[in-house]
This record gives structure tokens, C-alpha cells and sequence, in this order.
């Protein structure tokens, strides 16, 4: 019944967005931008695909920060047009995906204030999906309790954000802390509004989103191992959806090592398999890398993430095979970013003349 | 979201109250025998049978053509955005659910022919009541194939234009799926042909039971 009438408000949206995913950079492309000599090479093939001549009103000596941030400007104009056109459930779904953006943003910020860089600088960094009104007060913020009542209490962030208010002062462990309590409400929130929505959103969105969650819940994990964060409060910080919710949680909130969180996680076959990959390239030598920002200093938790990124293209991949949802939006923005993020590795490879790791890129298809 | 389902509750709630409002009056006033189904069947005009089967053959298959090339055009229009080569190619799938509202067409000329004039002494004759009957749920059978129809073949164009943006070679493989969902509506055509050839047939024994040509307008309401 839901194919009846979701096509009334998105079906036009639906046609678009999956035109977008079909302009994603292709293999062979990929293929060819990894051969290029220079980055005037680089912006050479890209000319000849989706991204058109992006590039053409640059000064020459090419950055890849440049690059990155045209990329991204694309992806934002694409979202854009989307959200100005949609209606009801669907533009409320799109701002729910911004959300995840803001959290980064408001954590950017507030760390970036808290090892006094410069304001200007920090608010380039940001996400610009993720802009909000009040953004640039976040710099004067100095504890929990005034970033919330003077910036956050007029941004949706706002509910996610009561949770944390107890953490008195802003410091590295209390703003990660911050961070992945505002992520495990906000994946929460998500899910139980994706949970309302018509079948096949619910279906594939539950899906992503709990993956999502245990992708959090197993990097908080391997993360906590050597700092002063406590059990109990690791536990706290898990979200409670996903696949390894709730027996696998339990399980790694009293994880002492990287062996017991195998053996926590090892009742969830592709999970097991991230684990024995990872570990597979670190003994070879090879491992990724390039998404690592988020992961472990260890290689092993870099290439880990790797793994983890592969398998969120994938199901993100996987949401397009299902016609009249809701989750294709979700999914091509996911994309978008990951191809974003391959460009950028494969520009910053050529510039460091780095040919033996130009390769580590996640492929899309 | 909310809104609606109030509404549609107190519609439900009005209408129940209505019937209970009527039917406790009728009954405490002794009139309780003019609720009464079957006369109302009997007594019903056999044109009013064999009009609202043909009103209904062409309200469903219009509203399935109609739902079908909205579904189908929302998507070709989104998908022909970044594929414009696309557009002509698919605009099959609209002639498709196009089709369906002329089959409704096609049965409701059929049927208005078969009725005709007929004194008030002979209305509700065997054949007269037997004709109503069959134009009535001929009409309904053929409307309602043609909604299914229409939505299917509606949701497999929709599928068509946008795996079509996507790999050229899925074109005609979907289009086949879309075929078969076209000949639903086929189906109805050709059962119901089995009722109006009986009305024919009826009509052709000739047994006085409908003059032809002495429609009389001022003798049956």
C-alpha cells in the first residue's frame, strides 16, 4: 500500500536523489584518477565526469583542501535542493540527517575553544550541512552548563543535550564523553522517528541505523582501554539499539581487551569477520588508514574502521535496491560523503606522492 | 497525521449516531417495518442497477489510470532529471495506464447500449431484473479489474523509469513484468463479455420482456 501513495510527495525527490547516486564516481573512474601524475591531472578526469569543471575558477597550485571543500559544496548544493523541495516525513528526515552534522560541529567547536584556536579558522572546518544560527557563540562557552542555556537551547540539539548537563567542566574526556552521549540520543531519537515512517523506511533504516549504533558501541569500546573513563560509565554511553543490544552492550561494557571484545561480539558473523580482516591486513603489512580520524591510534583499530566504512557503503549500497522508502536519501548522503572523503585521499595520495596507499580507498561499487 | 484520524473518527462516530438517532425513531413510532432490505431491493429501479454499474465500471478504471500516471509520471519526471534520454522511452508506461480507463470506456458503451425503454407494467420482469444484475456487478467486476490494474501497472512504471536511469538493459526486462500487469485489466474485460453476451441473448428470445424503442419517460419514477 505505502507504493500507493509515497510517490504524491516524494516520488519526484526519489527520482532525483537516485540520479545523483547513479553520477557516483564509477570504478573505472577511480581507476583513472589513481594513474594521475599531478592534481592539474586529477581535475582533468574529474572534468570529464559528474563534477564537471568544479575546479575551473581555482588558482593552479591545487590543495587538497580545495578539492575537498568543492566536493563537499557539490554534496551540500545536492542536499539543498532536495530539502527546499520536500514536504512532511521526508523534510523532517532530512533534518534529522543534518543533526549528526551539528553534533560533529558543536564538538569541533567547543574543542577547538578549548585549545584556544583561532574562531575564524574552526568555523571553516565545520561541516556546513551541519550550520546552525548561534554556531559562532559556541566559542565563548566555557562549562557545560552556559554552552547549553546560551547556544543549544534553541537548536533541535536541545533534548539530546539534557543528558549530559551532570559533566561539570569542559575537558578532553568530558567533551568526548558529550559527544557520544549527544550521538546515542540522537540515534535513538532517529530510530524511534524512522520507526513511524512506512514500511520500507523502517525496514532499511533500522537497518543502517543499527549498524550505526554497534559501530559506535564497539569504537567507544576499543577506545575507552587506557583512559580513566569508568565501566559504568562506558556502559552509559553505549546506544540502545542495534544488533549487539542488549546482551552484546552488557557484554562490552565489562570488556577488559581487544580479544574479549572479539569474543563479545563473535555471535554477529560480518562482525567477526571485521575483526579477523582487520587483523589479517595489520600482520600483511597494508591497512588503511585513511578514515582513521575517528578510530585508535593502534593500526589495528584504523584498519578496523576501514572495514567498518566498507560495510556501511555497502548497506547504504543495499537501500537502493528498495523502491518508495525514505532511506535512499539517507543512504546517497552517506555515499556522497564516503566519495568525498575517497577524492580527498587519493588527491592528498598524489600530493605526497604516496603510490603505495593511493589504493586504501573504500570502493563504492 | 493526527488530524486525520480524528476526523475520520468522528465521521465514524456522526454516522453511527445518525443510524441510532433514525432507527430508535422509527422504531418508537411504530414504523419499524419501512427498514425493511429486501423490499428495498424489489422496489429498487432496475435502471438505477444497470446506470450505477456503469457509473462504477468508469469511476474505478479512471481512478486506476488516474493513480497509475501519477505514479509512474512522478517518478519518469524525477529519474528524467539526470537521464533525460529516458523520457520518450517510458512515456510507454503511461499509454499503458492510459489503456486501462478506455477499457472502462470501451465496457460502459457496451452496457448503455443494452438498456432500453420499458413500460412500468413489464419493469421488473425476470430479464428486466436479470439485466440490471448483470450491468450492475458486470460494472463493478470490470472497474475494480481495472483499479488493480491501473496500480499495478502504475508501480511496475514507476520501478521501469528509474531502473531505466539507472542500466538501459533493465528497460525491457521491467517492461515485460509491466505486460503482465497490463493484461489484469484484460481479464475483467473478457469475463464480464460472458454476462453482456447472456444479456443479449435474453434480449434476443424476445419473450416480451423488453420492448425495444418504447422508452417511456414518464412511467417508472
Amino acid at each position: 500500500m505505502e507504493a500507493l501513495f509515497f510517490n504524491a510527495s516524494n516520488g519526484f525527490l526519489e527520482g532525483v536523489v537516485r540520479g545523483y547516486r547513479n553520477s557516483l564516481l564509477t570504478q573505472n573512474v577511480y581507476n583513472n584518477l589513481t594513474q594521475c601524475e599531478n592534481l592539474e591531472d586529477f581535475r582533468l578526469q574529474l572534468s570529464a565526469t559528474d563534477y564537471g569543471n568544479f575546479l575551473a575558477n581555482e588558482p593552479l597550485p591545487l590543495s587538497t583542501a580545495v578539492i575537498a571543500e568543492k566536493a563537499t559544496q557539490k554534496l551540500v548544493a545536492e542536499f539543498n535542493y532536495i530539502r527546499t523541495n520536500a514536504v512532511a516525513p521526508l523534510s523532517t528526515f532530512m533534518d534529522y540527517i543534518t543533526y549528526s552534522y551539528m553534533i560533529d560541529n558543536v564538538i569541533l567547536l567547543t574543542l577547538g575553544t578549548l585549545h584556544e584556536r583561532d574562531t575564524h579558522e574552526l568555523l571553516e572546518r565545520c561541516h556546513p550541512l551541519g550550520v546552525f544560527d548561534t554556531m559562532p557563540a559556541l566559542c565563548v562557552a566555557t562549562n557545560v552548563e552556559e554552552l547549553y542555556n546560551s547556544v543549544l537551547v534553541d537548536t533541535p540539539l536541545a533534548p539530546y543535550f539534557r543528558d549530559c548537563l551532570s559533566a561539570q567542566d569542559l575537558d578532553d574526556l568530558n567533551i568526548e564523553i558529550i559527544r557520544n552521549t549527544l550521538y546515542k540520543s540522537y540515534l535513538e531519537d532517529f530510530y524511534q522517528f524512522v520507526q513511524t515512517l512506512g514500511e520500507p523506511t523502517r525496514e532499511s533504516m533500522s537497518k543502517v541505523l543499527a549498524f550505526e549504533a554497534d559501530r559506535r558501541t564497539i569504537n567507544i569500546t576499543l577506545n575507552s582501554f587506557g583512559t580513566e573513563l569508568s565501566k559504568e560509565q562506558r556502559a552509559k554511553l553505549f546506544p540502545t539499539i542495534g544488533r549487539l543490544y542488549p546482551e552484546g552492550n552488557n557484554a562490552l561494557a565489562r570488556a577488559e581487551d581487544v580479544d574479549t571484545v572479539k569474543a563479545c561480539v563473535e555471535y554477529i558473523p560480518e562482525y567477526k569477520a571485521f575483526f579477523d580482516n582487520a587483523s589479517k591486513s595489520t600482520g600483511s603489512g597494508g591497512g588503511g588508514g585513511m578514515n582513521g580520524g575517528a578510530g585508535g591510534d593502534d593500526s589495528d583499530g584504523a584498519s578496523l574502521e576501514d572495514e567498518f566504512f566498507k560495510r556501511e557503503v555497502s548497506i547504504n549500497r543495499d537501500t537502493f535496491l528498495q523502491q518508495f522508502g525514505l532511506a535512499v536519501f539517507y543512504s546517497f548522503v552517506k555515499l556522497k560523503e564516503q566519495e568525498v572523503r575517497n577524492l580527498t585521499w587519493i588527491a592528498e595520495c598524489i600530493m605526497q606522492d604516496a603510490k603505495d596507499r593511493i589504493n586504501d580507498y573504500i570502493p563504492l561499487f | 497525521m493526527g488530524y486525520s484520524s480524528y476526523y475520520f473518527y468522528g465521521l465514524g462516530i456522526s454516522w453511527i449516531s445518525i443510524f441510532i438517532i433514525v432507527g430508535l425513531y422509527l422504531l418508537f413510532t411504530g414504523q419499524g417495518e419501512t427498514f425493511n432490505i429486501g423490499r428495498y431491493l424489489e422496489e429498487t429501479s432496475p435502471y438505477f442497477w444497470a446506470l450505477l454499474g456503469i457509473a462504477l465500471c468508469v469511476g474505478f478504471s479512471v481512478m486506476g489510470a488516474g493513480l497509475g500516471i501519477y505514479l509512474t509520471g512522478s517518478s519518469l519526471l524525477g529519474a528524467g532529471v539526470r537521464a533525460p534520454r529516458i523520457r520518450t522511452k517510458n512515456l510507454i508506461s503511461i499509454i499503458f495506464c492510459e489503456v486501462v480507463a478506455i477499457y472502462g470506456i470501451i465496457i460502459a458503451i457496451v452496457y448503455s447500449s443494452k438498456i432500453q425503454g420499458a413500460s412500468l407494467e413489464t419493469l421488473h420482469n425476470t430479464a428486466n431484473t436479470y439485466t440490471a444484475a448483470a450491468l450492475f456487478f458486470g460494472g463493478l467486476t470490470v472497474g475494480l479489474c481495472n483499479l488493480m490494474c491501473g496500480i499495478a501497472v502504475g508501480t511496475t512504471g514507476a520501478t521501469c523509469a528509474v531502473s531505466d536511469a539507472q542500466n538501459p538493459e533493465l528497460f525491457v526486462k521491467v517492461l515485460i513484468v509491466e505486460i503482465f500487469g497490463s493484461v489484469l485489466g484484460l481479464f475483467g474485460l473478457i469475463g464480464t463479455s460472458r454476462l453482456w453476451s447472456d444479456v443479449s441473448a435474453k434480449v434476443a428470445d424476445g419473450d416480451t420482456l423488453i420492448e425495444r424503442g418504447s422508452f417511456q419517460s414518464d412511467c417508472w419514477w
